[in-house]
């Protein structure tokens, strides 16, 4: 029995030739992350343990971003542990307001995962790096810690499930689009311990932002992790943006999967993920009319440069209505200049939004756009749980740029067809 | 070798039975466990002995991820939890702290309360000794036995950096 893309890297990664599914293996780590709410407990772990150095100081990612620029004195506090730890262990990649961006826009963006990788990082959406052929994946502080210390992590080898996409998505549909429709397939523990793995013609008409918006909502729907197999989109992304030395690794022709589902993206249309699952998704011909009072565009899901382009496409002429506040958050520093440089940013402005340095901030209800009772928002984040963005009796529509933009020109959830005629 | 009585439970124990929130405000291991199972089965303090093995059914420890479950479990002398599944970050945070779990479904549906079981940690096998019956499970490899033997894995990263040596 041969092996899955996930498979291989973590065999290649523990020295052995072969892994099966369940599997308990020690893997090398190509890099260990954390941000500002899971590094501090990881950190005191470190201490713990009694480990002096970090294995590599060019291995090891620390990125403030949730509550940053930092929101009050306690979340001021647990950057100050990052940055005094980052000095301590003269860690290469520590990001500093000004440099930073969203954890998971900013590594690939920085060139510090490339195809072949096993990384982990303390926050679930470290899946997001499975975009570029990576095996990559949410752990705790502890694991984290232990990471930084030894340069190894212990893995329970997951199965997988196959996704083999065809054909063209249509206008206005992005990767966003097609992974909510997957998950309100399969449902939010549809992938629980597997991995999802991406193959198929189809992948050549999505773009890396398309894939890392997929690969993102991997544990949306309980995966381990998401992984696209690398072509020619994903190797030119690497030499863009990395000299790190990368291998690719394909799925054998008789790998296992649990299931495999087939998927024409021409069929799939601008979809919405209503409260308080992403599993909840709905089509626009099965939405009524929802009024919305914020648009949150932005978050490692949805705040790059593809992401903005799009918004402003439909926003461009337009204005925001008068009743929404529509908040734009450029993921990183550098998708920020050129949004900059290409003019979005004053599109935005005129029409009416406003645009925050990166943060993560509205997306987990943090700070820069914290919802009210009864408010709803449409968001291009991953999340709509209780109270995610915000108080309990709130609600967050989560959809695509596109349809954020049109919701916010409406101000009520609507598709981009209907502001673009 | 592990060896004790079985308590057995059933399907979906869920860390808030297993240890309830409002007693998340300590992380002592033996506060924990004067609490542990309390919502579920009010005579697990009482009746449990050191080295006894807990067997449930699918899904054991689902629920929000607190590291207090499986130390909850470990902290009241339990040696060992076999379940048909369990829930993943319990699967992972129980090792963490050097507490053994094992998946075999089999195992967790015939072995019943009361019976006396042994594990053999190292090639896998669960052995009811009331009944007779073997089951194999898979093994665990060396690194994870030095990890659970270790106490988890905060104190085997300790041993790995040579700092308890
Ligand atoms: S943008 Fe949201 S989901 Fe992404 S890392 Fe930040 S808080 Fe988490």
């Amino acid at each position: 029995m041969g092996m899955t893309m996930t498979q291989k890297i973590l065999a290649a990664h523990a020295g052995l030739d072969k892994v099966e599914a369940g599997q308990l293996i020690l893997a090398d780590l190509d890099l260990v992350m954390g941000n500002d709410i899971t590094a501090p407990m990881a950190i005191q772990e470190f201490k713990r343990m009694g480990a002096k150095n970090v294995f590599d100081r060019k291995k090891v990612v620390l990125v403030p971003d949730h509550f940053t620029p930092n929101k009050d004195i306690k979340s001021a506090e647990q950057c100050r542990v990052i940055r005094e730890f980052a000095d301590e262990m003269d860690i290469e990649n520590y990001f500093e307001i000004g440099q930073m961006g969203i954890e998971h826009a900013l590594l690939p963006e920085k060139g510090l995962v490339v195809p072949g990788d096993v990384v982990i990082g303390a926050d679930s959406h470290t899946c997001t790096y499975g975009a570029l052929g990576a095996f990559s994946t949410g752990v705790g502080s502890t694991d984290m810690a232990a990471g930084m210390a030894t340069g190894q992590a212990w893995f329970k080898v997951p199965e997988a499930i196959k996704f083999v996409l065809k054909g063209r998505p249509g206008k206005w549909v992005s990767g966003k689009d097609v992974i909510l429709h997957i998950i309100g397939m399969i449902g939010v523990d549809g992938a629980l311990y597997r991995s999802m793995e991406y193959s198929g013609e189809g992948l050549g008409s999505l773009s890396m932002d398309d894939r890392f918006t997929m690969a993102n909502m991997a544990i949306e729907a309980g995966a381990k992790n998401g992984i696209f197999e690398v072509d020619d989109i994903t190797l030119e992304y690497v030499k863009e943006h990395s000299d790190k030395e990368y291998k690719v690794y394909k799925a054998d022709d008789d790998a296992e999967y649990k299931e495999v589902y087939h998927i024409d993206l021409s069929s799939i249309t601008p979809a919405v993920a209503f409260p308080h699952l992403p599993e909840n998704v709905r089509t626009f011909d099965q939405i009524e009319e929802i009024p919305i009072q914020q648009v949150v565009i932005g978050s490692c899901t949805n705040g790059r440069l593809g992401d903005l382009r799009i918004a402003a496409q439909i926003l461009k002429g337009h204005k925001v209505n008068p009743r929404v506040r529509a908040i734009v958050i450029p993921a990183t520093q550098k998708i920020y200049l050129q949004a900059m440089r290409e003019g979005l940013l004053e599109i935005f402005v005129e029409a009416g939004a406003v645009v925050s340095t990166p943060t993560c901030g509205p997306c987990l209800g943090g700070h820069m756009g914290v919802l009210a009772k009864g408010e709803r928002a449409v968001s291009t984040t991953n999340r709509n749980f209780v109270g995610r963005m915000g108080h309990p009796e709130s609600e967050v529509y989560l959809a695509s740029p596109a349809v954020a933009a049109a919701s916010a020109i409406t101000g009520k959830i609507s598709s981009p067809e209907e502001v673009m005629k | 070798m592990i060896e004790g009585k079985v308590i057995k439970y059933g399907n979906n124990v869920d860390t808030d039975v297993i240890i309830p929130a409002r007693y998340l405000n300590t992380s002592n291991p033996e506060e924990l466990a004067a609490h542990c199972m309390e919502d579920l089965d009010p005579s697990f303090k009482d009746r449990v002995q050191p080295g006894d093995i807990i067997v449930a059914g699918s899904n054991f420890g689902c629920g929000s991820s607190r590291e207090h479950a499986p130390m909850a479990i470990k902290a009241s002398g339990i040696s060992c939890i076999i379940a048909e599944t369990f829930a993943r970050i319990f699967y992972r945070n129980a090792l963490n702290i050097g507490l053994p779990i094992m998946e075999c479904p089999e195992a967790a549906q015939e072995i019943r309360e009361g019976d006396r079981v042994a594990v053999d940690l190292a090639n896998g096998t669960i052995t009811n000794l009331t009944s007779g019956r073997t089951y194999k499970a898979a093994s665990f490899p060396p690194f994870m036995q030095e990890l659970i033997q270790a106490g988890g894995l905060v104190e085997y990263v300790k041993e790995k950096m040579g700092v308890n040596r």
